[in-house]
This record gives C-alpha cells, sequence and structure tokens, in this order.
C-alpha cells in the first residue's frame, strides 16, 4: 500500500470527479464479479469496459449536496409565501386544479418508483460512473415524490381531488394508464429500464411531460407548482444526460447491442407516448389560460427536438427513428380531443371533474385545430351543449373496453381516418386480446407472455375484486369522496370558489346540491 | 443574436451536426439574466425566446457556456456547477462541463 502524494489544494472538476467517484470503486476478491453483479448478462447487453461510461455532468456527492440543498430552500421559501399569502385564491380558475389532481395521482407515486429503480441500478450497474449517476437520480425521484406532495399538499386543504393520491394511483381505472407504463419498466432487466426511463421517457418524452405543466402552472397562477417543476427539471436535466449516456455507452459498447436497444427504443417510445395523451388533452382542456397547444408542444419538443435533432445523431449507430412514429406524428391534431372525450364521459369515476369548454375555449380549439377540430370533434361539444339546456349532462354508464397494452379505453382512431375506431385484435394462448392502436399491438405481440398478466381495471370490476358490483361500491373502494368527481359547473370546488371570489350567496350550504351523486 | 418569438425553422433531415440546432431552457430569474446574456454574447448565432417563466435559448451546432462570461456580468464567482440551478432542460449532448465551460453540440 502506498501512501497518496500530497493533493494539491483545490482540485478540478475533473480530478474531483475521478477521486470521489471512480476512485472509489473496487474489484472484488472473495466474490467473483458475477455473483456481485448477477443482473448484467440475462438480457443479451454486452458490455466490455464500464470505464468508458462519461458522465459530463461530472457531479461528485458534495457539490450533490450542496446544489440540491439550495434548490429546496428556494422551493420551500416559495411554499411558505403562497400558503401565507393565500396564493390559492389567485389561481385563474378552480378548474386549472384538474390538471394538478392527475398529475398528483399519476406521476408522484411514479417518481417514487423511479427512486426505487434506479436505488437498485445504484446497486447493480457494473462501473463506479453510472453507479454513481443512478444514486443521484435516485435520491433526487424521492425528491421529487416529497415535493411534489409537499407542493399540492397545500391546495388539499381547500379543494376535492387530492387527498387521496395513494391509494387512488393503485386502483382507479385512468391511473392504470402511467402505472401499469411504470410497472412494465421496473420488471424489465436493468439495461431495458435504462432505456425504457432514462432514454425514452426522460430524454425523448420528458419534456412534452414537464415544460407544458410548469409553463401551465405560470400562466395560470400556480406558482408553487412552477417552482417545484422547475425545481424537478433542473435535475431533469441531468436525468436526460444519463439517458443519453446510456444509450450511447451501450451502443459503442457491441455492435450486437444495437437491434437489442432499437427494439427497447420501438418499445419504449409507443408506451411513453400513450402516457403523454394525458398530457394532450391536460394542453389543451384542463388550462383556463392556454400556454401551447398539444400539437405545438410535439412539434416543438418532439418533431423538432428529437425527430430533426437526436435521431440524426443516432443515425450514426445505425438507430433508427422509433418504430410507428408516423402514427404518433399523424395523431397529433385527434389525440387530445379523443382522450379528453372520454375522461370528460367518466368524470364521474374519477378524482376530477370536467366539463364542457366554454365558447371562447371552443373557439380557440377551432382555430388551433383548424384541419380537425369543427368537423370531428366540435359537433359533439355542439351536441352535449343540448343536452346539458334539456338537463341531461351525460356521463357514460357501461365500462369501456381497454387497451391490454397501454390501458386506455379503446377510444383512438385508424391512421388517417379519424371517424373509424381502431381497434386490434390478438391470440395468444387461444384467448383474444384487444389493442388500441398498431404500437399496442406490436408491443403486445413481442411479448404477450408478459401483457396477458396486465390488471386491466375494467376487467377487475367485472371479476368482483373493486368493491362490489354497483358503481357507488367501485367509488367507495377507489377512495373517491362527493366532490372529487364529475361534471365541474355546480362541484364542491366551483362553489367555494365562487363564494371566495363573493360571486355567490355567502351562506350557502357547502355540499348541498353537488352534481356527482345524481349519476352514482 | 437574433429575437424570435416563433419556434424557429425546423432542420431538414440530413442536416449535419454543425448545423443542427442545439438548445438550452432557463429558468427566468435575476440570477440567470447574467447567465443568459453571457450565452448572447459567446453565441453571435443564438435565438432566444421568452416563454412563461423560462428562457429558450437556441443555436446552430454549439452552444457554450464561459465562466468567465457569466462572472464578468454578475460581479462575482460562478462556478459552473450553478448551472444546475438554472437549466430547466435541453437538447443535444453535453460534450464539455469543466471549470470553466459547459459546452451542448451533437456528436453526429
Amino acid at each position: 500500500m502506498t501512501i497518496a502524494p500530497k493533493a494539491p489544494r483545490k482540485l478540478s472538476m475533473k480530478q474531483r470527479y475521478q477521486a470521489l467517484t471512480r476512485d472509489l470503486d473496487w474489484e472484488p476478491s472473495y466474490v467473483s464479479r458475477e455473483e456481485m453483479f448477477p443482473y448484467l448478462e440475462f438480457e443479451g447487453i454486452k458490455i466490455h469496459d464500464w470505464s468508458k461510461w462519461e458522465d459530463p455532468f461530472r457531479l461528485t456527492v458534495d457539490a450533490y449536496c450542496k446544489y440540491q440543498a439550495e434548490k429546496d430552500k428556494r422551493l420551500y421559501a416559495v411554499l411558505d409565501g403562497f400558503a401565507q399569502g393565500q396564493g390559492h385564491l389567485s389561481l385563474t380558475d378552480a378548474n386549472y386544479l384538474n390538471a394538478m389532481k392527475i398529475f398528483l395521482q399519476g406521476i408522484a407515486p411514479n417518481e417514487y418508483n423511479a427512486h426505487r429503480n434506479f436505488a437498485y441500478l445504484a446497486r447493480h450497474l457494473g462501473g463506479p460512473g453510472p453507479r454513481f449517476a443512478a444514486l443521484c437520480q435516485s435520491i433526487d425521484e424521492m425528491r421529487h415524490t416529497q415535493t411534489e406532495v409537499h407542493t399540492l399538499s397545500n391546495y388539499n386543504k381547500y379543494y376535492s381531488g387530492f387527498h387521496n393520491f395513494s391509494q387512488q394511483h393503485d386502483r382507479v381505472w385512468y391511473l392504470s394508464v402511467p402505472k401499469s407504463f411504470f410497472e412494465d419498466a421496473l420488471s424489465a432487466g436493468p439495461f431495458e429500464f435504462l432505456i425504457a426511463i432514462g432514454f425514452s421517457f426522460e430524454y425523448l418524452l420528458t419534456n412534452l411531460l414537464f415544460v407544458p405543466f410548469m409553463s401551465g402552472a405560470s400562466f395560470n397562477g400556480d406558482l408553487p407548482t412552477m417552482t417545484f417543476g422547475f425545481s424537478a427539471q433542473s435535475d431533469e436535466s441531468r436525468h436526460m444526460t444519463l439517458g443519453l449516456e446510456a444509450i450511447k455507452f451501450l451502443l459503442e459498447q457491441d455492435e450486437a447491442n444495437v437491434p437489442i436497444v432499437q427494439a427497447w427504443i420501438d418499445k419504449w417510445f409507443w408506451r411513453g407516448y400513450r402516457v403523454t395523451g394525458l398530457v394532450a388533452q391536460m394542453l389543451d382542456y384542463m388550462l383556463p389560460r392556454k400556454v401551447m397547444s398539444w400539437k405545438e408542444a410535439f412539434e416543438l419538443y418532439f418533431e423538432q427536438q428529437m425527430m430533426q435533432g437526436l435521431f440524426q445523431d443516432l443515425a450514426f449507430y445505425g438507430i433508427t427513428p422509433p418504430r410507428h412514429v408516423e402514427d404518433a406524428i399523424g395523431e397529433k391534431d385527434v389525440l387530445s380531443h379523443q382522450v379528453y372525450w372520454i375522461l370528460y364521459q367518466f368524470s364521474h369515476a374519477a378524482s376530477f371533474t370536467t366539463s364542457v369548454p366554454n365558447d371562447e375555449h371552443l373557439e380557440w380549439l377551432s382555430k388551433t385545430y383548424p384541419d380537425t377540430f369543427d368537423t370531428y370533434y366540435k359537433p359533439l361539444w355542439d351536441k352535449e351543449k343540448r343536452n346539458i339546456e334539456a338537463g341531461g349532462r351525460h356521463f357514460v354508464r357501461g365500462l369501456p373496453q381497454l387497451c391490454q397494452v397501454c390501458q386506455i379505453p379503446m377510444g383512438f382512431t385508424e391512421p388517417g381516418d379519424p371517424t373509424t375506431i381502431c381497434q386490434r385484435e390478438s391470440e395468444y394462448n387461444g384467448e383474444k386480446f384487444q389493442t388500441c392502436s398498431n404500437g399496442c399491438q406490436w408491443i403486445f405481440e413481442r411479448e404477450p407472455e408478459k401483457y396477458v398478466q396486465a390488471w386491466l381495471p375494467v376487467h377487475q370490476i367485472y371479476q368482483g375484486n373493486c368493491g362490489g358490483p354497483t358503481l357507488p361500491d367501485v367509488l367507495e373502494w377507489y377512495g373517491l369522496q362527493d366532490g372529487d368527481n364529475g361534471e365541474y359547473v355546480g362541484s364542491v370546488d366551483e362553489r367555494n370558489w365562487k363564494k371566495w371570489h363573493a360571486e355567490t350567496d355567502v351562506n350557502e350550504p357547502e355540499g348541498s346540491d353537488a352534481t356527482t351523486n345524481t349519476t352514482a | 443574436m437574433t429575437e424570435t418569438t416563433t419556434t424557429g425553422t425546423p432542420a431538414t433531415p440530413g442536416t449535419p451536426a454543425a448545423t443542427r440546432p442545439v438548445g438550452v431552457d432557463i429558468q427566468e430569474s435575476e440570477t440567470n439574466r447574467a447567465v443568459v446574456e453571457a450565452i448572447e454574447a459567446d453565441n453571435p448565432d443564438c435565438a432566444v425566446q421568452h416563454m412563461p417563466g423560462l428562457v429558450r435559448i437556441t443555436s446552430p451546432g454549439r452552444l457554450v457556456v464561459n465562466r468567465v462570461t457569466v462572472e464578468d456580468r454578475l460581479g462575482r464567482e460562478w462556478e459552473t456547477h450553478e448551472f444546475q440551478m438554472a437549466i430547466v432542460s435541453y437538447f443535444g449532448h453535453i460534450q464539455e462541463w469543466d471549470d470553466d465551460e459547459i459546452v451542448i453540440a451533437w456528436d453526429h
């Protein structure tokens, strides 16, 4: 053993990274490498030299702690100020919070899942560089879960739909979309998870998920969410880098990795893209003050940055754009309308409320989607407005068929034909399985043994696993309370909002005329 | 530097790495104004777009953040790690991040 020479007073960033990350690694002596890292072979990925992994952030544990602490301090200062100043009253409208309810129920629990799986990678990847990067990301994801819950808990004091997000994430039908997406990744091997979440989700799609949410918050008076979002996104940049390094590393290590990685990109692009359908409807329908349309966001963050930027870079390695990407591009004029129409009709069984877009909003939709909205979707809303005038706001009374892969109700249309519902049928072991699209069918048929096990909320209700046979039974099992669900107009949130803004009789008793009960 | 209000002209397929746009989204704040100004000064071809709560800077092929330029505008020491407090998102590849500069560019 030699004594290290006296270190210079201040190491450069590169030297510190080397000393605090790489130099802390060791070769095992009383177990084999295979025993120490048992999960690196079975997916068929070949790694020859883990030291080739680059971490451009050159993050060390001291710098990590220093800057993360600073980020939290800034966030909590904003949260305190917002709470002390009754900031919730300066939102554009209480119905804006429907977007945040979906965020808390659908995303925050998945941040926690990301924390779990990156902790697993921090233990099991074969090199110190990626292990340390995964460790940082694991801690980040825990921070995101906590800050999201803290940020939105302020609204839970005043508004419906926030009180039971964790249980609802595990039980409620639309939340099985993000839940099953993430659990699909959790149940994959370490390298597939890196491509699924690290690359496809964090690099390809994260901007579509986060930036519109945060800009939407900024535009709608939701300072805490905006601050939390930017705080999380600053970590997200590091996560994007990890994802991009992961894919480049795998592709550079062995040519045999290329087809495996390509198939994962094909699968996980479409899996993630289907989840962003929830973001699409949020952007176009749930923000009282609009930031950008889904179509604009998709063109900017996906078509421009990814298709014309990233995939040209990856072409060097023989990687092609994701299979079925043309279907996704072709859907950009119809996606948000189809998803919101589903949510509108089923919000009696959801932990958010929906409403017919007002006239100004309909006009914006017509202008923003000139090729599709007036032809295919405005007539639906016109008809629904007539229903409401006649006293009959409608909810679908039955249960929808769900896609076996993405678990979204089968409401999407054929590529290039917005008037025909797309339904794909596959057979496996003598049983029939339905999928919503070419993408989901391809994913199903590639790994049917995985997707036949899907926990489909509708099937589970019919099998008697969700509290009972009637709607009130199921809603109770979902943990929904009066005011969480149904129509926004006349809801507890709307009545409170009006009361606080003195537009209605202050003495009106709370909860006396909730429309939600009538649907049950 | 050009001020733009649109999302810019999309690159055509097959555009080489040297001209394909890269970019960074920065949170709009008092400190970050100096960072944005420094980027504008060091990247003459960049385009700056203001979006709710953030500033989006794109540049053909390459975008550099120089510590010295930021320090000049900020009037204090600034370590490149601090850029983590500013960045919301980026596209491109972080090619270099050391004590003196951060470089975002496409590799291929």
